[in-house]
C-alpha cells in the first residue's frame, strides 16, 4: 500500500515544473520538503488527479491513477493548501456534503464525523458556521473532512501554513498518531523544516527534481550534516528559507 | 459503488445547493422582485397599450399580464441558471470546486446532480412567483399548475446546463458581468416572452428571425402551453434537443483534458 511514481514530468508551457520524478512511498509519515516553486504543489495536483498526467505514471495502492481514478479517490483523503470549505455552511453541513460526494449515508457519516471531531476537540463547533471559525479550527475541519471516508492514503499540502504554534503542534501530532494507529500512508508537503522528525521518510525536492529520499536521520548521516536545516541547505542551496 | 451511494450523493448535492440558497435570503427576494416588477408595473402599463388577440393556446382574448406570465417564469429559471453558474465560478475561485472534483463518482453524474439541484430551486421560485401572481388576477387552473412541473424542470435543465457550460468557459468572477449583457438580455428580449412573435414580425423581420432561432422562445412557448394544460410538441422537441446538446458540451468542458488545454 502506498504511492509509486515513475518518470513523472510536467511543464506549464515551456517552464518545467517536474522533471522525471521517481518516488516510492509506503505507509507512515512521508514529508515532502522543498522551497517555494520547487514543484510540491504541481506534484500534489498530479497526485490528486486535478491535473492530468501527461508524461510518466502514478500508481496509488497498486492502481494506475489515469485508469482507476474513481477507485483511488475513494481511498484518498486530501487537505489542500487553500481552504476549500464553504464559509456560509456549518461545520456539519460541510462535512455531510463531503460524505455525500463519497456516497456515504448521512447516518453513517455522522458517526464518523462525531468521532473525528471529538479527537480534534471540535465537537462543540459542529453547528457553527465555518465563517465564524479561526484559521486553526478551519484547518482541523478540513482534516476531519479528509478522514470521513476512512482513506488509506492522506495527502496534505502545507496544512500548517499561517497557523499559530499550538494549532500546528496539534495538527501534526494528530496526523502522526493516525499513521501509527491506522497504518495509512501520509504525504505531508511543507517548507517548514521544524515539522520533520528523525524517523520520518524525507523527500527533498528542488527545481522539479527529487534531491534526496530516505529516513531523515539516515539522510543526515549520508550527507554528513548535523540536522535537517543543514541537509536542506546542502541539497537546495536555498537562502530563501532561512 | 452501489445505487445507494449514487442516491446519497445526489441528495447531498441538492441539500447543499438548497442550504446555500436559503443562506442567501436576498437571492430569493431578488428572484421574486424582478418578475413581480415586470408583472405589476411593466405589464400594467402595457396592458392598455398592447392588446393580445386570440392566439394559441388561449381560446379567447387575454390580458397582457396573462400573456407574459410564462415569459416571466422562464426569466426566473434563466436567472437561477445563470446564478448557479456564477456560484460554480465562485466555487472554482474559492477552491471548493476541488472537493467536487475529488469525488469518486463520475463527473457526468455529479454535474447531473447539480442540474437537478438547479431545477429544484427554479421550480420552487417559479411556484412562489405564480402564487404571488394570483394577486394580480392571473388565473391558472389546477391542471396548469401540475402540467407546468415537468416543463419547468426541462427548461431548468436546459438553462442550468447552459450556465454550467458558461461557468467552465469563464475564468474569473469579474468576467461574469458579460453574461448579463451577452446571454441573459439577448435571450430574454429576443424571444416571445414579452411580445407575441407575430407582433415582432410586423415590427422587424430580422428580429423576428432571431427570435425564431432562439431556443428560449421555445422554453416560453412550452411553458405557455403547459400552464394552459396543453402540450406543444415542437417546443418540447426543440427544448429537449437544446438541453441534450448543451449538457453534452458542458460535460466535455468540465473534463480534465479540456480544462487543461485552456
Amino acid at each position: 500500500m502506498g504511492i509509486v511514481i515513475n518518470d513523472l514530468s510536467f511543464a506549464y508551457g515551456k517552464k518545467t515544473a517536474l522533471n522525471k520524478v521517481n518516488l516510492s512511498l509506503t505507509t507512515g509519515f512521508n514529508v515532502l520538503l522543498g522551497p517555494n516553486g520547487a514543484g510540491k504543489s504541481t506534484l500534489f495536483s498530479l497526485l490528486t488527479g486535478l491535473t492530468q498526467t501527461v508524461h510518466g505514471t502514478i500508481n496509488i495502492n497498486e492502481k494506475d491513477l489515469s485508469h482507476n481514478k474513481s477507485q483511488i479517490m475513494s481511498q484518498m483523503g486530501v487537505v489542500f493548501q487553500q481552504s476549500t470549505l464553504d464559509l456560509d455552511l456549518s461545520v456539519k453541513q460541510n462535512l455531510l456534503y463531503y460524505a455525500s460526494l463519497h456516497g456515504i449515508a448521512p447516518r453513517k457519516a455522522l458517526i464518523n464525523i462525531e468521532l473525528i471531531l471529538s479527537q480534534l476537540s471540535l465537537t462543540e463547533r459542529l453547528h457553527d458556521k465555518v465563517r465564524t471559525l479561526n484559521g486553526g479550527h478551519r484547518r482541523r475541519v478540513e482534516i476531519a473532512r479528509a478522514l470521513i471516508h476512512q482513506p488509506k492514503v492522506l495527502l496534505l499540502d502545507e496544512p500548517t501554513v499561517g497557523l499559530d504554534v499550538e494549532s500546528r503542534l496539534l495538527i501534526i501530532s494528530y496526523v502522526r498518531n493516525l499513521c501509527t494507529e491506522l497504518g495509512i500512508c501520509v504525504l505531508w508537503t511543507t517548507h517548514l523544516m521544524d515539522e520533520v522528525e528523525q524517523s520520518d521518510q524525507l523527500i527533498i525536492i528542488n527545481k522539479g527534481e527529487i534531491q534526496a529520499h530516505n529516513q531523515s536521520s539516515l539522510l543526515c548521516e549520508q550527507y554528513n550534516v548535523d540536522d535537517i536545516y543543514q541537509l536542506y541547505f546542502a541539497l537546495t542551496k536555498n537562502a530563501e528559507a532561512v | 459503488m452501489t445505487l445507494n451511494n449514487y442516491f446519497y450523493c445526489c441528495v447531498g448535492i441538492v441539500k447543499r445547493e438548497t442550504s446555500r440558497f436559503f443562506q442567501q435570503r436576498s437571492r430569493l427576494f431578488s428572484a421574486l422582485v424582478r418578475p413581480l416588477l415586470w408583472l405589476i408595473v411593466f405589464a400594467a402599463g402595457f396592458r392598455a397599450a398592447l392588446g393580445v388577440s386570440i392566439m394559441e393556446p388561449y381560446g379567447t382574448y387575454i390580458t397582457y399580464q396573462e400573456y407574459i406570465i410564462p415569459g416571466l417564469c422562464c426569466m426566473i429559471v434563466l436567472f437561477n441558471g445563470m446564478q448557479s453558474s456564477l456560484s460554480m465560478v465562485y466555487d472554482r475561485e474559492m477552491g471548493s470546486m476541488k472537493v467536487l472534483l475529488m469525488s469518486p463518482l463520475p463527473m457526468p453524474f455529479l454535474l447531473s446532480c447539480k442540474l437537478i439541484a438547479i431545477a429544484f430551486l427554479s421550480l420552487m421560485q417559479v411556484y412562489v412567483f405564480l402564487l404571488c401572481a394570483q394577486l394580480v388576477d392571473v388565473d391558472i387552473s389546477l391542471l396548469g399548475y401540475l402540467t407546468a412541473v415537468p416543463a419547468v424542470f426541462l427548461i431548468a435543465f436546459f438553462l442550468g446546463a447552459l450556465g454550467l457550460l458558461l461557468s467552465s468557459l469563464i475564468k474569473q468572477l469579474e468576467n461574469f458581468a458579460g453574461v448579463m449583457n451577452f446571454v441573459i438580455f439577448p435571450m430574454f428580449f429576443l424571444s416571445s416572452a414579452l411580445y407575441p412573435l407575430w407582433k415582432m414580425q410586423e415590427a422587424s423581420i430580422w428580429i423576428y428571425w432571431l427570435c425564431q432561432y432562439n431556443p428560449f422562445t421555445y422554453c416560453v412557448e412550452l411553458l405557455r402551453f403547459a400552464l394552459f394544460g396543453q402540450f406543444n410538441l415542437t417546443a418540447f422537441s426543440i427544448v429537449l434537443s437544446a438541453t441534450l446538446i448543451t449538457a453534452i458540451l458542458a460535460l466535455i468542458s468540465f473534463s480534465p483534458k479540456f480544462s487543461q488545454k485552456r
